[in-house]
């Protein structure tokens, strides 16, 4: 009789999709320059939370598009702070949540094998260099913050028509890996991360245009309580460090 | 319709166009030795052929990327001897589109050659006729509505293409984006109105294709 109603209670929470002893599954859309270091982070988060974080990772622009679209998400960890300004202006931000926690560098890569001659941003306009792989310049930010640095060094118009726009920065950088393309801007963190590319150039902080990584929760989250949980574990000290051991830029307080 | 549009579906045209006329010999050769003789290894060629029609289109691209890429096996020859480059070029979207169309021409033309009456050619070989004289002038005539609906399909599936496309050719506005590569963009970028707009063309063209493509399918058929 007693295990009968044990069996009762067990279906009907499984029913409502609620089990007693299951835990939060929060829903974290990110850049994909932030894959590793997220994945990371993730996996030492499973050890002090029962909290499960499952990742989509693209570009930003198309993460904000799904998002747009209804996609369930809990948590939106952008690239650049255009996308999650557009979506705070749809209303699809909770408000008060937003912070820029992290930047980074934009660099030149080259193939790490037989790789360009490439020494500074104006060797991109020579016309040995046939192919450029960026993030595409209308949306992707590693392609939009590349094109703002070359149109501020004068040197877009004769890059453009060189320029293979990519999905997000990953896949410019497989395209330089690959060899199909003789050179391309990605993030600092990313050429980091391969093998077979080379950083032929690192552009100066102060020269690149601002780059940050604004991190919100979305206002539709299913997960309220585990997502403002995450987010605060992102901000923290142990969490820094992995993103600087990666490469990062963790914005002090102020800038935030 | 904006200037850019047209260019697009001119552009695409072009590729399409460029892809059926370099798949017709080849698809009709294959199609001509598949369905006559037997010989080792035509069940193996019918397969690879037909492979794209079933595969993803991904996988396919994926192989044309590792195989046409600057460091693949055919790329870096054709790098090296003959000095240009296909992925990321135009040249990239025909090879996708021919291979991505040629089984749906060789499976048209195939069926078509095999219900041609043999006897016919039997007799034009009795006549001393050669055999390129007999395919042009009695096989060929005799099967030419299947044969002609073949191509009209595989220049409608090389109008559509998008997975082997830009996994070769990317996405490069004016250089290798086609119409359905170009939908997908306006997608990602928010501009939903224009993607309905190229959405609608091609619907139009696609459905004017299939519906010429059918009626010469279902004539051969019925005789």
């Amino acid at each position: 009789m007693q295990s009968a109603k044990i069996l009762i209670l067990l279906i009907a929470s499984s029913l409502s999709g609620n089990l007693p002893l299951s835990a939060a599954e929060v829903k974290v859309f990110a850049a994909a320059s932030l894959r590793e270091a997220l994945q990371e982070i993730a996996g030492r988060y499973q050890h002090q939370s029962p909290d499960n974080i499952v990742f989509n990772f693209g570009a930003s622009s198309t993460l904000a598009r799904q998002i747009e679209e209804g996609a369930p998400v809990d948590i939106f960890f952008s690239a650049d702070e255009a996308q999650m300004s557009r979506l705070e202006s749809k209303g699809l931000i909770m408000k008060g949540t937003r912070c820029n926690l992290l930047s980074n560098g934009l660099v030149i890569v080259v193939a790490a094998e037989n790789g360009a001659n490439v020494r500074s941003p104006k060797d991109l306009a020579r016309p040995e260099i046939h192919r450029i792989a960026l993030g595409d310049p209308r949306a992707v930010p590693v392609g939009v913050y590349a094109r703002q640095y070359l149109e501020k060094l004068g040197l877009w118009d004769s890059i453009a028509p060189k320029v293979v726009p990519m999905e997000n920065v990953r896949g410019a950088m497989a395209a330089v890996e690959s060899g199909n393309a003789e050179a391309g801007i990605v993030y600092k963190t990313d050429a980091l991360i391969s093998k077979k590319v080379v950083v032929a150039y690192s552009v100066p902080l102060n020269e690149a245009p601002a780059i940050r990584y604004p991190v919100a929760r979305s206002k539709e989250a299913r997960e309220p309580d585990a997502s403002t949980k995450f987010l605060a574990y992102l901000a923290s000290q142990p969490t820094a460090e992995v993103f600087e051991k990666r490469g990062f830029i963790v914005l002090p307080n102020s800038e935030r | 319709m904006t200037h850019e549009d047209w260019q697009l579906i001119e552009f695409t045209a072009r590729m399409a166009a460029t892809s059926t006329l370099l798949v017709l010999p080849l698809g009709l050769a294959l199609a001509w030795c598949l369905a006559r003789g037997q010989w080792r290894g035509k069940v193996l060629l019918e397969t690879v052929v037909m492979l794209p029609l079933v595969l993803p289109p991904v996988v396919t691209g994926l192989a044309l990327l590792k195989l046409f890429g600057r460091r693949g096996l055919v790329g870096s020859w054709l790098h090296n001897v003959c000095g240009f480059d296909f992925i990321f070029t135009w040249r990239a979207v025909v090879l996708a589109l021919a291979v991505m169309s040629l089984p749906l021409l060789v499976l048209a033309a195939k069926t078509a050659f095999e219900e041609v009456d043999r006897s016919f050619e039997q007799i034009a070989r009795t006549l001393g006729a050669g055999e390129w004289r007999i395919f042009f002038t009695i096989t060929l005539p005799l099967a030419r509505r299947g044969v002609f609906g073949g191509t009209l399909l595989a220049f409608a599936r090389a109008l559509g293409e998008f997975g082997a496309t830009i996994m070769v050719a990317g996405n490069i506005p004016g250089q290798t984006t086609t119409l359905s590569t170009a939908i997908y963009q306006y997608v990602q970028l928010g501009e939903d109105g224009h993607a309905w707009l190229l959405a609608g063309v091609s619907a139009c063209v696609a459905f004017l294709a299939v519906l010429v493509a059918s009626k010469y399918l279902v004539r051969q058929a019925k005789r």
